[in-house]
């Protein structure tokens, strides 16, 4: 026998079911007024520093089905890359954000500024980026990935380095469709699977 | 520097103690798992910070599922529970001040939702959601009905154990979790697909809330106990330089 560590372990997970969007944006979900506004209807506040972006996209399955029922959650810092409670962070962006696909046509938006670069603990620079969590009924832990923009110099990114089969660098870049407007699609599984994170 | 601190990188998950993403006994997860290996790396400040929220979030019922959404003040229907815990992380120490939500099926299995049109009706008083922020300690509690077990679309005759989905931020990102509380004694756990996701035995034990006949409120409520721990981050001795290491 040897000493016992006084260490715990994480709580599994369970999947979100078909029905997170009670729990979590129940006025999305029908049932306003049990709070005054559903948490995190949006990142960002009027008067954020930055360049105000939207991005749109789906989350595909296996068969190339969008999911009408996935939801998302994202979190980034401010356009000079400092998170929330950070000092000298814009009090103007909170960084969080919860959107769920549109029941009818599985399309999701996210409207926020563009995030600005963050230091790594190495010292190497980040690459502008949103981090993304998603649940749905099916997924059985919340899958973690990132969007980068097509637009910024990602070349020296850290995590996008660690992918070692190139073209699937792709999955994590939003592409830019119009001025200030970009497309992000994640696809859970088959041709073209957005690289998860295990982060 | 020779204090400890936990500011360090989160401590990796351990991924064989959750649920497999692809299970084809819940036929769901079968288009929906991804097939790649994750890719793993140690976190960055982008999963090490995350949402804070205030206690001046919450509105004085939001904990209280028997009455925030009752129009008159008349309850929700079923039996009264009061579900309680502590927030912890993997190194044993509270989580304090964060935020958790939970929602659920009436008494009679019932989710107040568009998609949801099972036979057993709606509660005109209970709308099936809750939210609270845990105290210094990492305690937090609701008081609510118990949910009813319900039949789902799955295998010919599935059905879902009695459960309270839970969602939990801690302080990172990369804490967020979201899970299910099941009931001690209920059957339908050793049938449920879902909860058959989890492949060890132990684990999902840790699910199932044991009656707390020390927290039950004669003559009002039962109480189940349910405590949660979130990834813990790195306690470092030698890290708070980060120059040179």
């Amino acid at each position: 026998m040897v000493q016992s560590l006084e260490t715990l372990t994480e709580t599994p997970s369970q999947t979100a079911g078909p029905y997170v969007h009670i729990g979590c944006i129940p006025s999305f979900a029908g049932l306003p007024g049990v709070y005054p506004e559903d948490l995190g209807l949006s990142p960002i506040a009027e008067g954020a520093k930055g360049q105000i972006i939207t991005i749109t996209g789906a989350v595909i399955d296996g068969t190339g089905w969008a999911l009408r029922d996935a939801m998302m959650e994202s979190w980034q810092p401010d356009a000079a890359g400092l998170f929330a409670g950070q000092a000298g962070a814009d009090p103007a962006v909170s960084g969080f954000c919860r959107f769920a696909a549109d029941k009818d046509s599985g399309l999701f938006t996210l409207r926020t500024v563009k995030p600005g670069a963050v230091r790594h603990r190495s010292g190497a620079m980040q690459a502008p980026h949103i981090s993304l969590w998603i649940v749905a009924r099916g997924i059985n832990i919340g899958l973690s990935t990132r969007i980068y923009f097509e637009d910024e110099d990602n070349s020296a990114d850290p995590l996008l380095a660690r992918i070692e089969q190139r073209p699937r660098v792709e999955t994590l870049i939003a592409k830019r469709t119009g001025e200030g407007q970009y497309r992000f699609d994640i696809r859970l599984q088959g041709e073209g699977e957005t690289v998860f994170l295990d982060i | 520097m020779s204090e400890t601190t936990d500011q360090g990188p989160l401590i990796p998950r351990q991924r064989h103690l959750h649920p497999v993403p692809y299970d084809p006994e819940y036929k769901t997860s079968v288009p929906r798992s991804p097939k790649w290996p994750l890719l793993s790396m140690e976190s960055t400040p982008s999963e090490e910070t995350g949402p804070r929220f205030g206690h001046s979030l919450l509105g004085p019922l939001d904990n209280n599922l028997i009455l925030n959404f009752s129009k008159d003040g008349s309850p929700a229907i079923g039996e009264r529970i009061l579900m309680h815990g502590r927030v912890l992380d993997e190194n044993a120490r509270p989580v304090p001040h964060t935020l958790v939500e939970i929602w659920q099926a009436n008494a009679g299995g019932r989710y107040r939702h568009v998609k949801d049109n099972y036979l057993a009706p709606l509660d005109p008083n209970f709308g099936g959601c809750g939210r609270t922020i845990t105290d210094a300690e990492g305690r937090y509690q609701f008081l609510t009905i118990r949910p009813g077990a319900y039949p789902w679309p799955n295998r010919a005759n599935d059905w879902r154990p009695m459960h309270i989905h839970i969602s939990v931020f801690g302080h990172s990102f990369g804490q967020r979790l979201i899970t299910q509380m099941y009931f001690e004694g209920d059957p339908l756990i050793d049938r449920c697909p879902i909860a058959a996701t989890i492949k060890a035995r132990s684990q999902l034990d840790r699910l199932v809330a044991p009656l707390d006949m020390s927290r039950a409120r004669p003559l009002d409520f039962l109480a189940y106990k349910f405590d949660i721990v979130l990834r813990g981050r790195r306690q470092t001795m030698f890290e708070n330089k980060l120059e040179g290491m």
